[in-house]
Formats: C-alpha cells, structure tokens, sequence
C-alpha cells in the first residue's frame, strides 16, 4: 500500500508529483494557483476572513470526513456573519504512514463539499510530520467571503425568537458513538452541511430580520445560546418539547451522560430573528435539505438576564450552564 | 393537557398543611429533580434535602490517597470512572498526579479494565471500585471473569458501600427532621424494595422507591406526599416496571459470591459497621489493599469544607460559605462539587437564578 513518507514534505520530486497528481487534481486543476498565493478579484471591499484548523478523530465518519468538515465548516463561519463564501484555502498536516488512498478519499470529500457551496479551493500547502508526532492528517481551512448586504448582526431584544435549522446534537454523537465502539447505535449520522445557500436564501426574503446567527459546533446549541446571553440586559429561553433531537442520539447521550443541547453539531445555525418574521424564516429552511426539520426553540427574555435556560416537558425551569470543560476533546 | 402536564400540575398546586421535608437517598435523583425541572415546580412548603447518595462523595479521602500511593509505589496503572478524576484527595487528585506521571485510565466499565490488562500482561491494573449495590454486582463479574481467564495483573481497590445501612445512621442519628424517603431506584432494583420497609415498621416514616424520568420523580414525590399528609407510614414502590419486591436474586448472588460485609468510612458520617464491600479471603489475589502495602500519609480534610454535613443532610449546599466562591466545579474544594452526582454540582449548574 502507497504511503505518506518524509519525501512528500521535502520539497523535492515526490513533493511535487504528490502536490500535482493528487491534491491539485483532486481539489480543482482549475481552481487553484500553485503560485506564492493566489491571485483573487473580489466584487466588493468589504470581506469576511476567517481560518480553523480541524483534528477531528476518527477522519472518516459516517455522513463526512475531516475534509469536508474542513471545507464546511469554514463555509458556515463566513456564512454565518452574513458574507458570501467564495474562496478556501487548505493546509494539510500528514503524518508519515497516512495511506495514500485514504488521502485521496479525503481530498474528494473536499471537493466534493467546496462544489456543494460554490466556494473555490484556490491555494494550499502540505506538510509532512514524522510518525508519532501527528493523527494522521490535521487541516487547516482559512476562507474569504464577501458582503453583498451588511453583515448580519444587530441588536437582540427580549420576546426575539431563537430558531434552529434542524436535529440537535448529530455530528458529535456520531463521534462519540465511533470512539466508544457503541456498535448498537445505528442509524447515526453527521449533520456535516454547508449552510451558505439556506442562510442566503433567509437573508434574501427577510434582509433586516435576523439578529445573530452563529453554527453550534464545539459546546453545542447551549453555548452558543450562553455566549450571548453573557453579561446581557436579557435571558434566552429553550423549550423542551420543541427540541428536535432524534431518538438514537438521545440514546447514544444517555448512556454518555451528556445533554445534546452541549453536543457538537457541524451543519446547524442559531438563528436570533425578529419575531414577526420567525416562522416565515422557518418556512425558507425549510425548503432546503439542510432545513428540513428547521424549528423555532426558543425566544429573548426578560427574565433571568444573562443566562440561558430551558423550560423543561413538565414546565419546569432549569439553568443551562456553561460548559465547565469539553466534553470530548477533538471532535472537530 | 398531556398526562404528565396533569401530574406536573398536581404536585405544583400539592396543598400541604405544614412545611414538609423529603430526602433523596440517590445522588442520580439529586441531578434529576433538578435536571428534568421537577423541583422546580415544587409546592412552597416542600423541601428536598440532599441524602449520602453521591458514591464519590462519600468516598472518603483516604480511599484515593492509597490509590494514589500504590500508583505510584507498586507502578500500576489506575483504573478510573472519569467522576473520581478531579475529586481532591487529602493532598492531590488523580488528575493533578496524572500529569505528573502517574498512569491513569478513565474507563466507562470495570470490564474495560480487565480487557486492558488482558492486553497489556506487563502492567499491573487497579479498579477503583466506588459504588453502591448497582455497580457491584457488574464489579464482582469482573473478578470472576478475570479469575476464569487467568488474568493476574488485574486488581480491584475495594471501595463499595450499601445504602441501608447509612440510611439508618441518619433515622438514628435524628440530627435531620426528615418527614419521608424518595427511595433509589437503580439501587433498588437490585436489594429489592423489602428491604427498605425498616423505614415504615422501625422508624414509623413513609417512603417510595422511584425512578428517574420526570414522571417517575413527579408520581414518586405525589405517592410519598400522599402517605405523609395521610400520616401512614409505608414504603411503596413507584419504579414497578424495572425494581420488585424481593429485587435481583441473581445479581445479589453474583455479588456476595465475591464481596463479604465489612465496615466502611463514609464521608461525614464516619465508620458504619457492615455497610461496605469487602473481596472475599477466596479472592485475595484481586485485593489491591492485600497486594499491594502502602504506606500512605494520614489523611486531611479540605478546611472550610462542609460536604460531611451536607452528605447528612444537615445543611444545603447554599449553606456552605465555599459555594460558588472558593468552591467552583473548576476548582472543587470537595467531592460534592466534582462528582456528576454531587448535591453542590446539581446546585452549582442548574439551581442559581
């Protein structure tokens, strides 16, 4: 079996063919400069500009791969800004002994995922680590989009809605599940998704509505809710029984002992809107395979300010804390 | 209205003719009622009093300073449930000496620990095994199928503890006007609900083993209600579907094939004579206090630190002047704050408005 070897990180031949038949053909022979940097002309000087790294482990899963998630995630954190995805950078990080297939797999979920978006994968870098001093592949992403409408951040006011654009708590629990040879729990997958096109298509039919919007990845739907609640002149209040959490990750979660409102997702948006205008949104998510199940959670409040919490089945109340530590480390 | 929306709005509106106070034995029901909002909608007159039911808090701190001392004096690899990890021993924690080296393994089953020795014959393991009657029995399978397969470097620590007998140090002790008893469910379904009728016949107090969704909790606390405000003393059984009367005669067998009574030290309770597990002569050679001798300094409490009480149902942890100051889950001053099950994590997370 072909594997990644020192050379491939030397800068001599089995760098370049590696660079040239594999990750260039792969990514997009028409897209990216193999230049110092890429060349970019943009329609307007106001930009979005962002980069992640992602060490996620395992690096397949079901519903995505660390290159998808790669690409994806970098295309949600411009989307969620407001701006318009348009180019991604990669970096690849591979340890000696990756198997040439399985990179090859990768670097196609990644085109695969930047076509699904409209985003171009312009420049990149490769670098080889001897074994044991990395997992396999580590990759960073950096993205540029730009604005076409302002950027989507404005005040949040009590009786504001919190919308979500679907099932709580996928990505991670697929992990979880993978990590901990939980082989029962079937059924699972990642929500791993571009939300560019939805959040456009939102923007576009309310421009003025949305308060904040921000992905749920790493802490989950309760702290992205918690990072803006912090130090607020508001709450925001969950409602249990319009959580959508399918059954098998709530099963998966109370066997770990975790709550999906803390879990991963990887192809979700927070949204904070006007209230006038929340099931209208709701109704354009739902048009769009990554909104099927998009659903209003929660609204502003002006009780408990500065914190988030949820209004238990039986209409109970119970604060949402912050997330004291990660629950699982490397999950994205 | 949806059924368990009727029962929510029965307990809410419980008319009570005096201030009444239950204790929840379970440390899980301690996170639940919390957790599901139940206590939330408690009458005004209701109280819930935290009970000795978190197993890491009332592991007392010379537990963890022999685990520590025989990681390091015997170098074995430490085998943890990932609760025990930040808990403050008398000088230390797990995780503190983790990072100084010493080799630990969180693990989500005892059995994990023995497939880790089986697979790494050159290192010694040692189970901490903390629990009460639910996990003992899967504890006690452990060391039968590490007999069976020959495995010598597995180990256990025994640190298991029974739940009857400390419920009877607080009847007797009366240092706690407790009106009745929210009963454990997990605990139960394996000693059986029987053996809780002490409470009614001896003690003349009522009580009711529950489960743990929000209508076990809801149903359970009208149940016990109900017998209070009747002033009848019974123990009844909410948590049908999964505990009987006599319990799991299999798994008690299981357990005492390989654990014998012996006295315990319980976290601000003391010595309670017959109330932890012991490994029995037969299998000594999985006794980790037998094989391995240490010597361990004496062990010190946290100054400031008011778990014993809280353990006793003395005070809440509000009580506590450490609360939410010195004593924060990201730097637990006590077992009450770290555990999961803990009565000052419960309140830390989810009680402050």
């Amino acid at each position: 079996m072909d594997i990644i070897v020192p050379g491939h990180g030397s800068g001599g031949k089995l760098m370049n063919d590696l660079i040239n038949n594999l990750i260039k053909s792969t990514l997009g022979n028409e897209t990216i400069q193999l230049d110092d940097a890429a060349h970019l002309n943009l329609a307007t000087t106001s930009i979005a500009f962002t980069t992640d790294s992602y060490t996620i482990t395992p690096i397949e899963f079901t519903g995505g791969t660390i290159g998808s998630l790669a690409v994806n995630g970098t295309v949600n954190d411009l989307a969620v800004m407001g701006a318009t995805p348009q180019y991604i950078s990669c970096a690849l990080i591979l340890e000696e002994g990756l198997e040439i297939e399985t990179l090859k797999r990768i670097l196609v979920s990644m085109k695969e995922a930047a076509l699904k978006a409209g985003v171009a994968i312009v420049t990149g870098d490769t670098k080889v680590v001897p074994k044991g001093k990395g997992d396999r592949i580590y990759i960073n992403t950096a993205g540029i989009g730009v604005f076409t409408n302002p950027p989507q951040r404005r005040e949040i006011k009590p009786h504001d809605t919190i919308i979500i654009n679907g099932s709580i708590g996928d990505h991670g629990t697929t992990i979880m599940a993978l990590r901990n040879n939980l082989t029962f729990s079937k059924g699972l997958s990642s929500d791993c998704a571009a939300l560019n096109h939805l959040i456009e298509d939102v923007i576009r039919h309310y421009p003025d509505a949305i308060k904040f919007m921000r992905d749920a990845t790493r802490g989950g739907v309760a702290s992205v809710l918690n990072e803006i609640t912090k130090n607020a002149p508001f709450g925001a209040k969950l409602i249990e029984d319009n959580l959508p959490v399918k059954d098998e990750v709530r099963g998966v979660a109370d066997i770990l002992g975790i709550d999906p409102l803390y879990i991963a997702n990887e192809g979700k948006v927070v949204m904070i809107a006007d209230k006038t205008c929340a099931e209208g949104i709701v109704e354009i998510m739902k048009k769009h395979p990554e909104g099927r199940d998009a659903c209003i959670i929660g609204h502003i409040t002006n009780e408990f300010s500065g914190k988030t919490y949820i209004q238990t089945k039986i209409g109970g109340k119970r604060i949402l804390p912050v997330l004291i530590e990660e629950q699982l480390p490397r999950i994205c | 209205m949806s059924d368990i929306k009727k029962e929510a709005a029965l307990l809410s509106q419980y008319l009570l003719p005096q201030p009444v106070a239950i204790m929840e034995v379970c440390g899980t029901h301690t996170t639940e009622f919390f957790r599901t909002g139940v206590k939330d909608i408690f009458p005004q007159s209701l109280r819930l009093i935290d009970g000795p039911g978190c197993p890491v808090c009332v592991t007392a701190n010379d537990y963890l300073d022999t685990a520590i001392a025989i990681g390091w004096q015997h170098n074995c690899v430490i085998a943890t449930f990932g609760d025990m990890m930040k808990v403050p021993s008398s000088y230390s924690s797990l995780a503190k000496e983790k990072s100084k080296g010493l080799q630990v393994e969180v693990v989500y089953s005892p059995m994990d620990a023995v497939d880790m020795a089986q697979k790494n014959p050159d290192k010694k393991f040692i189970f901490l095994s903390i629990g009460f009657e639910t996990t003992a029995p899967a504890e006690a399978v452990c060391v039968l199928e590490a007999k069976k397969k020959n495995i010598k470097n597995f180990f256990l620590l025994p640190g298991n503890k029974l739940t009857v007998p400390a419920v009877k140090v607080l009847l007797d002790s009366g240092e706690v006007n407790i009106d009745g008893f929210i009963l454990p469910g997990h605990v139960s379904a394996i000693i059986g609900k029987n053996v809780w009728d002490f409470i009614a016949t001896d003690y003349g107090k009522p009580a009711v083993v529950a489960g743990f969704e929000d209508h076990d909790l809801i149903r359970g606390t009208l149940m016990l209600l109900d017998l209070i405000k009747n002033n009848t003393p019974k123990v009844l059984n909410q948590y049908t579907r999964v505990v009987r009367d006599e319990g799991n005669p299999k798994a008690l067998e299981i357990l005492y094939s390989v654990f014998t009574k012996g006295n315990a030290t319980w976290r601000g309770i003391g010595v309670i004579p017959e109330s932890g597990l012991d490994l029995k002569e037969e299998y000594a050679d999985f006794d980790a206090y037998k094989q391995f001798p240490v010597d361990v300094p004496p062990p010190k409490e946290h100054p400031g630190c008011r778990c014993g009480e809280l353990l006793r149902g003395v005070i809440l942890p509000t009580d506590c002047p450490l609360f939410g100051k010195a004593c924060s889950p990201e730097h637990a001053v006590g077992p009450c704050m770290v555990s999961s099950e803990g009565p000052c994590s419960a309140y830390y997370k989810y009680g402050r408005k």
